[in-house]
């Protein structure tokens, strides 16, 4: 009859985290496999969410099958809490399930991530969920699921070992610096998501559950704590994370990952974390980059 | 209007907050699962019939449905009023075959003779196995069970009783044909721990 009885009805028309109870228990038992079998993609039947599959359909699942009232949810994109696809996802679920959201790593039980894992060390009982596009690490070898499948089930990784050290032998080293591929457990090689490899070693006997979601291709795995995750390599060619030369230009912070970030169209550039928490949070307990000078309360300027 | 009273026992006791109840009972199992040994409050949110524990039929109306087969031990079926409460709060199938069961429910652990005669999974499809729910009336006043393995740090221990026999040699036959095998999901008054196929016994003793 009128616009508020509409809105009701439509406010009641939502699932709780958006999802109907029936596909959450699919999902939910299909998490349960996943952590039973670290590093083993279990499929699942996935379903349409309102938003595009680029956006981390799959996390968005994973989050909505696991999240509770009290939960209190971070979500970064290229460790940004501030992107378009970042602050949709935290609308959507603050929307569908009301619950608390948060920037602070620390604060955070459950954490939905494309491209980065936190600097923050993770503590027992956050939850991590990643959002992968391609959870396949043998798909560029071998583009039949079948064949893949046969592969994990017979342990033939001897391709990628292959594929890997022609990679050494072209470049003199391991180019590949995104989803660099790991071994769970000793036994699985999984995809780590397109995050760099320089937070690889952050997934080893991580303190967090560790939950990967891939929309599109309908798969499920994950990493229970304490598991160990190994980068694949070479005793002649060693893994290594990246390096940079420089700490961040804002916080000073070292051994992080660093963005590029043009400043003018003269070449002028700085680096800067890519954990925007993390370099908030170095900032407001007084570190200072080489940009922002010494004196307190510059930043805002800097940053404006 | 008047009703056997078994039925009437078998249409209640299921949950009167199915969304909340449900994500608070599996994320208690979730934890369960991803660091075995450790032991999480299941909240009292179903009331099944005898000898269904409440926190086992919460278990399991969060996690059966159409798609799913349930297996019930023998204790469970004496009456029927175990296997009709599943059905008509789940709506997932009894079934008689345990290696046709998706979850299987097992009242009277020490009765149980042998965990490999539920579905493992190929090797290809792991997670096609039987998920299996033992009631114990413990999870720490039993025979010590040392665990070590993904989800441990270091190591964990549990102590449920009742427990099936020969559950250190059986437990190690599951282990041996990882990653196939069955997941167990111990369920205690008020509580639930797990032992995931992906961990290791390391020590049973009295
Ligand atoms: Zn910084």
């Amino acid at each position: 009859m009128n616009a508020p009885d509409t809105q009701t009805q439509n406010l009641a028309s939502y699932n709780f985290a958006y999802l109907d109870e029936q596909t959450k228990r699919m999902i939910r038992r299909a998490i349960l496999k996943g952590i039973a079998i670290p590093g083993y993609q279990v499929p699942f039947a996935s379903r349409e969410m309102p938003m595009p599959y680029g956006w981390g359909t799959g996390g968005v699942q994973v989050t909505a099958a696991i999240i509770g009232r009290d939960d209190v949810l971070k979500v970064i994109d290229q460790g940004a809490d501030d992107t378009t696809n970042a602050v949709s996802i935290r609308a959507f679920f603050a929307k569908t399930a009301g619950v608390a959201t948060t920037t602070s790593t620390p604060d955070a039980s459950i954490i939905q991530t494309r491209h980065r894992i936190p600097e923050t060390p993770l503590h027992a009982g956050q939850v991590l969920v990643y959002q992968v596009p391609i959870p396949e690490p043998l798909r560029f070898l071998e583009p039949r699921e079948t064949e893949t499948r046969k592969m994990h089930a017979l342990e033939e990784y001897g391709l990628m070992h292959v594929k890997l050290y022609e990679d050494i032998a072209r470049n003199g080293r391991i180019a590949t610096t995104y989803a660099y591929p790991v071994k769970v457990e000793g036994r699985y090689v999984m995809d780590p998501s397109p995050t760099p490899k320089f937070d690889n070693p952050k997934m080893h006997q991580s303190e967090a559950l560790q939950l990967f979601g891939a929309g599109r291709e309908k798969r499920i795995y994950a990493i229970p704590p304490h598991t160990d995750v190994v980068s694949l390599d070479f005793e002649d060619h060693p893994f290594e994370i990246q390096h940079f030369d420089q700490p961040c230009a804002l916080c000073g912070g070292e051994q992080v990952y660093l963005d590029e970030v043009v400043l003018d169209d003269h070449g002028g550039r700085m680096f800067v974390c890519s954990d925007t928490h993390h370099c908030e949070s170095r900032r407001a307990d007084g570190h200072r980059g080489a940009l922002l000078g010494d004196e307190p309360g510059q930043d805002k300027e800097a940053m404006a | 209007m008047t009703m056997a009273p078994h039925s009437s026992t078998v249409y209640e006791g299921g949950f009167s907050d199915p969304v909340g109840a449900s994500q608070a009972v599996f994320r208690a199992l979730m934890n369960a699962i991803a660091r075995p040994g450790s032991i999480h409050a299941v909240p009292h949110v179903t009331t099944p019939p005898a000898p269904l524990m409440a926190s086992a039929s919460a278990l399991i109306a969060t996690l059966a449905d159409a798609d799913t087969p349930v297996w019930l031990d023998p204790a469970l079926t004496k009456t029927a009023a175990v296997r009709d409460w599943i059905v008509f709060h789940t709506g997932a199938p009894v079934t008689d075959q345990r290696s046709e069961a998706s979850f299987a429910l097992v009242a009277a652990p020490q009765n149980l003779s042998a965990l490999n005669g539920f579905a493992l999974g190929s090797q290809e499809f792991p997670d096609r196995s039987t998920s299996v729910i033992l009631q114990v009336s413990t999870l720490t006043g039993g025979t010590r069970l040392t665990l070590e393995g993904p989800g441990i740090k270091g190591q964990s221990s549990l102590a449920p009783d009742p427990m099936p026999q020969h559950f250190a040699a059986q437990w190690m036959a599951n282990r041996a044909v990882f990653p196939r095998g069955i997941d167990l999901i111990l369920a205690a008054p008020g509580s639930v721990a797990a032992m995931p196929r992906s961990t290791r016994l390391i020590r049973s003793e009295a």
